[in-house]
Formats: structure tokens, C-alpha cells, sequence
């Protein structure tokens, strides 16, 4: 059984990396469905961190984190919105730059506020969530095989990893069983039409880059309130760019981007793991590799090797109405 | 794209606009610096004193803009031809290991400026390959450019942390670099250059490299705006399908720019290894590809531009040493914001004051219209 344990803690693992990447990507997937492009995950992820890592730390309040958090994102989405859809403005460029004046001004704010070298200060037991325990996940735990799938893998998680999961249906619900989501993709895709349908262009993609700044707070609440207590410069560490990574893999629909996450995260775990471990048949495999793997499957998917992964049409250009 | 605006003279468009950008921009960051609860004068004076006061100070800030202007001019080329690429960062890393192999092999035997030549070569060579790949999946595949150079930055940054760690870094040594480069790998610097204007360089590794950026821009210029592959390329920036209709070929276009782009990209890789370091670190680019975006947004994407914006981020990252050191709660992170504004406000957010600047100026223009005409009556 000690194979089978070793594969519990693995996806056990992949589970709790992969629930910032999966917010974050279903953020992307709202605004680029919109047809607006945005770089801008990482900047706003690691926004939302710090925000709800100062704000646990300076109310004691776990839940005043998590508001602030999605506040601090949404307003870095209307900046992001301001410039591409209202100034039509370079949308590749626009992220770039919320990228940067977050990854600084976190650290300046952070380092001012409350002088730990960046950080926020460490939150205690009622600032931060807490695992879930299922009920008899103790008991049931000595069952083979279902047992440990329980009470490891599906108990014991904070509530924002069963929060990210249920975003999958509920965004898919959303964007293909609503009125609002079929004239979401429909504006990415042919923004002229739904103007000529009198709906207005612009609000519609104001709501879909919201959209997008509510689950990027979710991601960045995640790191710095459930994963660990408290926030530390620059901690999202490229997820950012790994879950944009993981939306064009998925070919921009919400189940793909759940198993994108997912195996991505699974990279991510297993290069943890196998750091100096040799792998039987293939030897030591460098972490590096294992790291650039992620980046280097969704070069190759964007290359039309696997599949062909299709942008909305009307991504990354902005609605002039008249011509 | 249809350009709603009407025209401004040329001073208004290229000295003007860019400086109301670059002015708001500083704004903002001294909003930042306010709610540090410091003085945003204060921190302008350690700024510019930071950066031009002693001849050390001018001689850091010159060798930071080296670098920009190396990776300025990558991002412009790219620009001309309609391609963002964001991937300067990994083409000069990668562009690096060119430089390290020159040095490495000869840095012994042979003087400078035999391994110079070569380094340069083995920079631009290996930055161009680089971007040969991800040129070539937008030119054949159509993979979007900006999500591919992004992807390399990454895997870059993976593939040198690799050789760093196990393949350039002499045995029984734990830090992940190359060895120290003799003589020969080690650029002079451009003391005599300064002391001209009456400057003692003191220990700013501000050196020939510079001298070479300066090449490098005007042969950007020259490339563009006087050889046919340049005409392609603004063509292509302007318009792909004018560009398909006059038969040129739009993926040789792409592919061409992009490796001359990194290729420009990799030689910024000569700077802080020969010229500075002596020797190949892990992580020698430290964001100098990124600062390239804003150096090419503020500069227009014209040599003449990207100088002075090399200059002006030059002058950031060596006076934002000196404000922390004054000032240790405005730490260098300071820079990234600014550069970060810079970024928005002359790149994402250019038109912003362009429809009142534009409404001023044919007010006045139809002022003094009416004017000599009323002189006439």
C-alpha cells in the first residue's frame, strides 16, 4: 500500500497548488471570452494577496481579507478595462504595466506598513481559514483504497479549494446557459453584431473584466490566507502566467481548464517530490525540465501539435463603434 | 487601427504627448511615495543627485542605460513590424551563454578586443535562435507571438538555471556561475570618455559596451528607415494585408525581425558579464528585457528616442540606489512602480490626453486664423 499512499499525498498536493491556478484561469477565461486579453493575472493575483494578507492581519478577520482582497483585484481589473476598452489602448501592454506596479508597490506598501521585509505579519488561527474536516473522515480513514481517498483527498481541505471547484460548473453555467454569457462570447467574437443586437459593447466587457478581478481576489486570498498565514513579496511566482498558460491549453472552456490546472499542478508536485529522487526507467529527470514543462507543452499545443488551440476572434481588439 | 485624432505638429506628437505621459507617470509615483509617508521632493532630489551628481554616479547611470538601449531597441524593432515581443528578458539571458562561451574559450590566450568580436557574435546569435522559435510559430503555426515569448521567458529562465547549476559552473564550486574571466574576458572601461568632461569614473563599470549600444541604435536606424527589409517591416506594422498585396512575405518578414530583435536582446548580455561581472551569474538580467517595453513605449520606438529613455531609466535604477540608501523606506522596488506607470501611461493609457491637447491646439490654430483675417479686413 505504500505505492498507493505515495499517489494520495501526490494528488493530495497537486489539489492544493492547482486551486490558485485554477481561479485564476477561469478569470482569464471571462475576459478573454470578452475579448480582452489580459497578462494581467499575475499582477492582479499577487494584489489581491497582499490585500488580504494586510487586512487579516490588521482586522483579525479572515472574511475582511478575502472582501479586500476582491476589491483591490476588481479595482486593478477596471484599470486594466479603463485602458483597453475605454482608451482602447494596447491590451498586451496595459497588463504588463499592472503587473509591475503591483509586484512594486506591494513590496514598498508592505515594507512601510508593517516593516517585516515585505511580508504581512504571520495571521493566527481566526484570521485565516481553516481545513474542513468531512464528518467521520477519522474513522473511515483505516478502509482500504476508499478510505484515504476521503479523509486525504476529498476531506481536509480549506473552503476556497471547494469554492474553485465549484467555479468550474457554475462559470461554465454562466458563459454557456445564460443570457449574459452567450452576449459575453458573443462580443468576443464579433462585437459588431451584438452592437447592431443595441446591446452596449462596453458595459459588457466592464462586467467581464470584473468578473475576472472577483476570482483573481479568490486566487490571491488563497495564497496568503489558506495556503500559507500571510503574504510574502512576490508569491505568486509566475502563477499568473502558468494559469494563462493553462487557459490557452485549455482552449479557453472551463472543464479543459479545470484539467489543465490540474495537471499542471500535478507537474508542479511531482517535480517537489521527485527533487533528488531518481525515476524508475528514465533516471533523474532535472527539476528544471520538470518546471519548464508546463511552458513548453503549451508552446507546443500553440504550435497546432496537439489540437489547435482557436482565440476568440475579437480578442485583443478594441470596439471603435463608428467607422 | 482607424486613428480618431487629428494630427498635432510634430513637436506636440513626439516632445509633448510623451512628456505629459512621463510627467503624470512620476505623479503617480510620488502619490506612492506620499503614502509611504515620505517627502516626493525629497526623493527627487536624491533621485537626480543619486544618478548625475559625481562622475561614479554618471558613470552607473550610463552603464544601466547600456543595457536599456540594447533591449529598447529589440522591443522597437519588433514594434515596427507590428510584432510585441515580450520576451527580451529570456533572449538575453540565453544570449549570455554566446558571451560566457567566447570568454570561456579565450579569455587566456587573447586580448579583448579579439574576444569582443566573437562575444558579440555568440551574444546576438545565440539571443536571435532564441527568437528564431517563437518567430517561426507566428509566421507558420500562428501561435499568438506574445504568448510564446512569454512561454520562453520561463523555459529560459528554467535552461539556464540548469547549465548555471551543473554544466558552466567550474567543479567543486557551489555557487551557480561561471568562473572568473581573465584579462581577456574583461571589457575597459570608458574612463578617458568622462574625463574629457572633467569626470572621474571611480569604481561604475561603465564601459565600451556603450559605445557599441550606440552603433547598434544607429544601425537600427539605418536598417529601418533606409534598407528595403526596413520599408517591409513598417509596412507590415502598419498594414499586414498591404504587405501581402505589394508580395512581400509576411512570415519571412517575422521571422527576420524577431531574430534580429533577440539578436539585439542578446547583446545585452556583453554589458553586465564582460563589462561588468566578468563572469556569467544566474539571474544577470534582473528585469533589464521587461525595462526594454517601457524604454521603447517612451522612446517612440525611434533610436533617437530610446537613448534618452535608456538614459532616463538608467537614471531610476542608479538613483533609486541612492534614495533607498538615503531614504530605506523607498526601497529599488520604487523603480518597478515607476517603470510600471511608465508603462501604462505612455503605452496603454497614450491617448488619454491626446482629444483635450488636440481640442487646445485647433482652438488656437483657428484663433489665429480668424486673427489674420480680421488683420486683413
Amino acid at each position: 500500500m505504500d505505492f498507493f499512499h505515495v499517489i494520495v499525498v501526490l494528488l493530495e498536493s497537486t489539489i492544493r497548488v492547482s486551486v490558485p491556478l485554477i481561479f485564476a484561469a477561469l478569470a482569464g477565461l471571462f475576459t478573454e471570452r470578452a475579448g480582452v486579453f489580459d497578462i494581467g493575472l499575475e499582477g492582479k493575483m499577487l494584489g489581491a494577496a497582499f490585500a488580504a494578507g494586510a487586512v487579516a492581519a490588521v482586522t483579525q478577520s479572515v472574511w475582511m481579507g478575502l472582501l479586500a482582497a476582491i476589491l483591490i483585484s476588481i479595482a486593478l481589473s477596471l484599470v486594466h478595462g479603463y485602458a483597453s476598452i475605454t482608451q482602447r489602448g494596447n491590451q498586451i501592454v496595459s497588463g504588463v504595466a499592472i503587473n509591475f506596479i503591483v509586484a512594486g508597490s506591494t513590496v514598498i506598501l508592505g515594507e512601510a506598513w508593517f516593516r517585516q521585509g515585505g511580508r504581512t505579519p504571520a495571521l493566527g488561527e481566526g484570521s485565516r481559514f481553516q481545513t474542513i474536516t468531512f464528518p467521520y473522515a477519522d474513522s473511515v480513514r483505516e478502509i482500504p483504497i476508499l478510505g484515504p481517498i476521503y479523509s486525504d483527498l476529498l476531506s481536509g481541505h480549506f473552503l476556497l479549494t471547494y469554492v474553485a471547484f465549484a467555479m468550474v460548473p457554475i462559470s461554465w453555467w454562466i458563459l454557456y446557459r445564460t443570457r449574459f454569457g452567450l452576449r459575453l462570447r458573443a462580443v468576443g467574437e464579433n462585437p459588431g453584431a451584438v452592437d447592431t443586437a443595441g446591446i452596449s459593447v462596453l458595459w459588457l466587457r466592464y462586467r467581464a473584466v470584473i468578473c475576472c478581478g472577483i476570482l483573481c481576489g479568490f486566487a490571491g486570498a488563497y495564497l496568503s490566507l489558506a495556503m500559507t498565514a500571510g503574504f510574502v513579496k512576490g508569491m505568486t511566482a509566475g502563477k499568473g502566467y502558468i494559469a494563462l498558460a493553462a487557459l490557452i491549453f485549455a482552449k479557453w472552456r472551463p472543464f479543459n481548464i479545470m484539467l489543465a490546472c490540474l495537471l499542471f499542478g500535478f507537474l508542479d508536485a511531482l517535480a517537489i517530490r521527485l527533487q533528488g529522487n531518481p525515476l524508475p526507467l528514465i533516471g533523474q529527470v532535472p527539476v528544471q525540465l520538470m518546471q519548464a514543462l508546463p511552458y513548453i507543452l503549451t508552446v507546443i499545443l500553440l504550435a497546432g501539435f496537439i489540437g489547435k488551440a482557436i482565440p476568440p476572434k475579437a480578442g485583443g481588439v478594441p470596439y471603435v463603434k463608428e467607422r | 487601427m482607424s486613428t480618431p485624432y487629428a494630427k498635432l505638429p510634430g513637436w506636440v506628437e513626439y516632445g509633448l504627448i510623451p512628456l505629459i505621459n512621463l510627467a503624470v507617470a512620476f505623479l503617480v509615483a510620488g502619490l506612492v511615495v506620499l503614502l509611504v509617508g515620505e517627502n516626493p521632493l525629497e526623493a527627487a532630489y536624491h533621485l537626480i543627485n543619486g544618478a548625475f551628481g559625481r562622475g561614479e554616479y554618471l558613470g552607473f547611470t550610463l552603464y544601466y542605460a547600456t543595457t536599456f538601449i540594447f533591449t529598447g531597441l529589440a522591443v522597437a524593432v519588433a514594434f515596427h513590424a507590428g510584432l510585441f515581443n515580450i520576451g527580451g528578458e529570456g533572449q538575453a539571458y540565453v544570449g549570455g551563454i554566446g558571451v560566457a562561451l567566447a570568454c570561456l574559450w579565450l579569455d587566456q590566450t587573447m586580448p579583448w578586443f579579439v574576444v569582443f568580436p566573437l562575444a558579440i557574435l555568440g551574444s546576438a546569435f545565440f539571443g536571435a535562435a532564441w527568437a528564431f522559435l517563437p518567430g517561426w510559430l507566428q509566421a507558420k503555426r500562428g501561435s499568438h507571438i506574445v504568448i510564446t515569448t512569454i512561454m520562453f521567458n520561463f523555459i529560459a529562465s528554467s535552461l539556464m538555471v540548469y547549465l548555471l547549476t551543473r554544466v558552466l559552473k567550474p567543479l567543486g564550486s557551489m555557487a551557480p556561475q561561471t568562473r572568473t574571466f581573465a584579462e581577456g574576458g574583461q571589457l575597459p572601461k570608458l574612463d578617458w570618455l568622462l574625463a574629457i568632461f572633467g569626470l572621474n569614473v571611480g569604481t561604475a563599470p561603465f564601459n565600451v559596451s556603450f559605445l557599441l549600444a550606440l552603433v547598434a541604435a544607429f544601425c537600427v536606424w539605418l536598417l529601418i528607415w533606409r534598407t528595403k527589409l526596413g520599408y517591409e517591416m513598417r509596412t507590415m506594422g502598419h498594414s499586414p494585408s498591404a504587405a501581402r498585396y505589394a508580395g512581400m512575405s509576411e512570415s519571412r518578414i517575422t521571422v527576420i525581425t524577431m531574430m534580429i530583435s533577440g539578436g539585439l536582446a542578446g547583446m545585452m548580455a556583453l554589458n553586465p558579464i564582460m563589462g561588468e561581472q566578468a563572469r556569467m551569474q544566474l539571474d544577470f538580467v534582473q528585469g533589464a528585457g521587461f525595462v526594454g517595453i517601457a524604454v521603447a513605449l517612451m522612446g517612440r520606438s525611434h533610436p533617437a528616442g530610446i537613448i534618452p529613455a535608456a538614459v532616463l531609466f538608467g537614471m531610476l535604477y542608479q538613483g533609486g540606489a541612492e534614495i533607498s540608501f538615503e531614504m530605506p523606506s523607498i526601497s529599488r522596488d520604487m523603480i518597478v512602480i515607476i517603470q510600471g506607470l511608465v508603462i501604462l501611461f505612455a503605452g496603454a493609457l497614450e491617448n488619454m490626453f491626446r482629444p483635450a491637447i488636440t481640442r487646445l491646439f485647433t482652438m488656437q490654430s483657428r484663433r489665429a486664423a480668424v486673427v489674420t483675417q480680421t488683420k486683413g479686413a
